[in-house]
């Protein structure tokens, strides 16, 4: 790793020199927030944000895509075949990611590419990826990430770390794909001797995180007794089951396989799935194993605190963005929610 | 702000006490600013957990269907008038219900207040029609009126049209509003402006039906977009099936919608949704003089027939 200054006058000249080479994503200003889009050659990322509506997910795994595709008609020799549609695979970079936000793709890494598993799409779409990092100077109330595993200036998953230090950006160039970017780019003022002020901001920024998670007694509580807690009904009673809280989500991971046909031409794709949604668990029996909202926000619970925790052993299954704190149209609060798992105890109430 | 807080309370308290409801259901003080929690109380030693104000916007109505309890519930104009319509239609009856009538003026629209001060907002209070907002390094005081949701700024039933205990006085009704202004502008489009509005405003839905969830009407065992035999719609964000949801859930709604306006106050991405649902109410008004929630005695417009009805809209 090694510590590079970029001038804020070299910052737009750079990027510019970047789009030859990568398809870039970076925030954009839609309508009262921002979202990650993809830039239009000479765009700026607009880097005058906080945190993003949507979280970056969608750059490496888009809410809806065709895998397959395949026709219907007999007259056809490959009828009824599962053709894979050719995609983009070509380096792509996301300028202004927050940290947290990077962790969550490390996060759901898991999922889509372990040893069991190795989701094609996902796969070939994370490696093609740069991730440019942008630290939070100035973190949100509702954002926890101190306690969730990661911070406003954690170095550990982006490629290149910013530092914004007024009239120039710090950047940790931390890996070889990082490299290539600001090679690619022309950033190369060599600046070790302010790696000691970026360090300094960082300090400074997880300072400002004022909300904080207790997660320390998730790991050795009982599932089960934590499943039939008292308080979940508590919980629960707000939830409208919508699917807000997992489209926003960093770290929600789950996806629907869904065929469409028009005439004899079909396609099957994948979609963010919800778990709030009773046709998540629906059976083609019509049996429904969480028939009911409580069972569904449970799960939502249970899966990031308390399920991930105990298969991964690495922590909880949260960056602490916020996104759903602020989000939920009924106040459901994710940091609440875990304060109660956390200190429960079967047989007293904690409600 | 704070009295009806204290009145609800004590009504919540002596309905528990008594034995009158199993559950009060009503407003928990919210984890941020600008947004409370709906939540029951069933033991009326825990009482003081309900509170009051004009971050109340969630529509209590829409926690009542199906279920079998005595319960008491604290309700707004907007509320009580989908208490009304699911009483009208079954969802829950009257003698299950002690409504606790919170006569309003208007909810804070929490996006619009934080876009008017631009800076996160870490405490807001409120009193004589001022909403104070502070946060790191400012204060800032608004004309409440202004930050209300557009709903409630338009609001004609801000006086709960059911009850069975008033928290207070009613409140003056506002009369001399234009509820339809943004149906006849959109009205007044030709049918490709119309379609290009349309298409702007529904851009950026994630499908997450947020707004469809929120809705107090939305109470079907199995929504038209859940059914998968056969399926009528599809699931991703491919922009004929979301218009499709959006276009057909707003029918659905045509001589029941109260304006409430929990489908925007839900809607993350902050799609005006209510544009929809305000042109069937708008054509329930002009054709039946017809304003859903006013009345149990009345059947909506919608599942009746008269002789008399207008019908040149057919033809």
């Amino acid at each position: 790793m090694r510590v590079i200054k970029i001038d804020k006058k070299d910052w737009e000249s750079g990027v510019g020199k970047l789009f030859g080479d990568y398809s870039l994503f970076g925030p954009v200003k839609q309508g009262a927030f921002h979202n990650f889009a993809p830039l239009e050659k000479g765009q700026m990322p607009d880097l005058d944000y906080v945190n993003t509506r949507l979280s970056p997910k969608s750059v490496v795994y888009p809410q809806c895509e065709t895998m397959f595709e395949y026709t219907l008609d007999e007259t056809q020799p490959d009828h009824h075949v599962n053709k894979e549609i050719a995609k983009d695979y070509s380096p792509r970079a996301v300028l202004g990611i927050r940290p947290c936000d990077v962790k969550a793709i490390d996060l759901v890494n898991i999922n889509f590419d372990n040893p069991q598993y190795q989701d094609p799409w996902w796969v070939q779409r994370r490696d093609a990826l740069t991730t440019v990092a942008l630290g939070c100077n100035n973190p949100c109330a509702t954002c926890f990430c101190t306690t969730a595993g990661t911070g406003p200036f954690d170095d550990s998953c982006a490629d290149v770390l910013l530092a914004d230090m007024g009239d120039h950006y710090l950047a940790k160039v931390r890996t070889e794909k990082g490299e290539a970017l600001v090679g690619k780019a022309g950033w190369s003022q060599d600046a070790a001797g302010e790696a000691g002020a970026m360090d300094d901001l960082a300090k400074q920024a997880e300072s400002k995180i004022s909300s904080k998670i207790e997660t320390g007694k998730l790991a050795s509580k009982v599932t089960t007794e934590l499943y039939d807690a008292d308080f979940w009904e508590d919980v629960a009673f707000s939830c409208i089951n919508c699917g807000t809280c997992t489209y926003l989500c960093p770290t929600c991971w789950c996806f629907d396989i869904q065929d469409e046909v028009q005439g004899k031409d079909g396609c099957r794709m994948r979609n963010w799935d919800t778990c709030m949604s009773g046709l998540f668990t629906l059976h083609g029996t019509g049996h429904n194993p969480r028939p009911n909202k409580t069972a569904r926000v449970r799960q939502r619970f249970m899966h990031k605190l308390k399920y991930y925790v105990d298969k991964y052993g690495d922590g909880i299954g949260c960056v602490g963005c916020g996104r759903c704190v602020q989000q939920c149209p009924v106040n459901i609060d994710i940091r609440r929610v875990c304060e109660l798992m956390n200190r429960f105890e079967p047989g007293k109430e904690c409600a | 702000m704070s009295e009806y807080a204290e009145k609800i309370r004590g009504i919540a308290k002596k309905l528990l006490d008594d034995g009158t409801v199993d559950m009060v259901i009503g407003f928990r003080k919210g984890t941020i600013p600008l947004i409370n929690e709906p939540c029951f109380v069933k033991d009326g030693a825990k009482v003081d957990a309900l509170i009051w104000d004009s971050s109340c916007g969630v529509n209590l109505a829409n926690y009542l269907p199906k279920r079998k309890e005595k319960i008491g519930v604290v309700a707004k104009g907007c509320d009580s008038r989908n208490i009304v319509t699911h009483i009208v239609e079954n969802q829950i009856t009257r003698e299950q219900l002690y409504i606790i009538g919170v006569p309003c003026t208007g909810m804070i629209d929490r996006r619009k207040i934080r876009l008017a001060v631009g800076k996160e907002i870490l405490s807001v209070s409120e009193a004589d029609g001022k909403v104070t907002v502070s946060g790191d390094g400012y204060e800032e005081v608004l004309d409440k009126q202004e930050m209300l949701q557009d709903n409630c700024a338009i609001c004609a039933h801000r006086n709960p049209v059911i009850s069975d205990e008033m928290v207070a006085d009613p409140v003056p009704e506002q009369t001399e509003v234009d509820r339809y202004q943004d149906v006849k502008a959109v009205e007044a489009m030709d049918a490709e402006a119309r379609w290009n509005h349309f298409e702007q405003l529904l851009d950026g839905c994630i499908r997450c039906y947020a707004c469809r969830n929120a809705c107090p009407l939305c109470y079907c065992p199995t929504c038209f977009v859940d059914e998968s035999q056969p399926q009528w719609v599809g699931k991703s964000i491919d922009k004929t099936d979301t218009r499709t949801f959006h276009f057909l859930r707003a029918f659905h709604c045509a001589g029941r919608c109260t304006d409430c306006g929990a489908c925007e106050r839900a809607c993350p991405v902050g799609i005006p949704v209510r544009q929809f649902t305000k042109k069937l109410e708008k054509d329930c008004k002009e054709l039946y003089d017809w304003e859903a929630g006013m009345s149990l005695d009345v059947r909506p417009p919608l599942d009746t027939y008269r002789a008399e009805d207008p019908d040149e809209f057919i033809k």
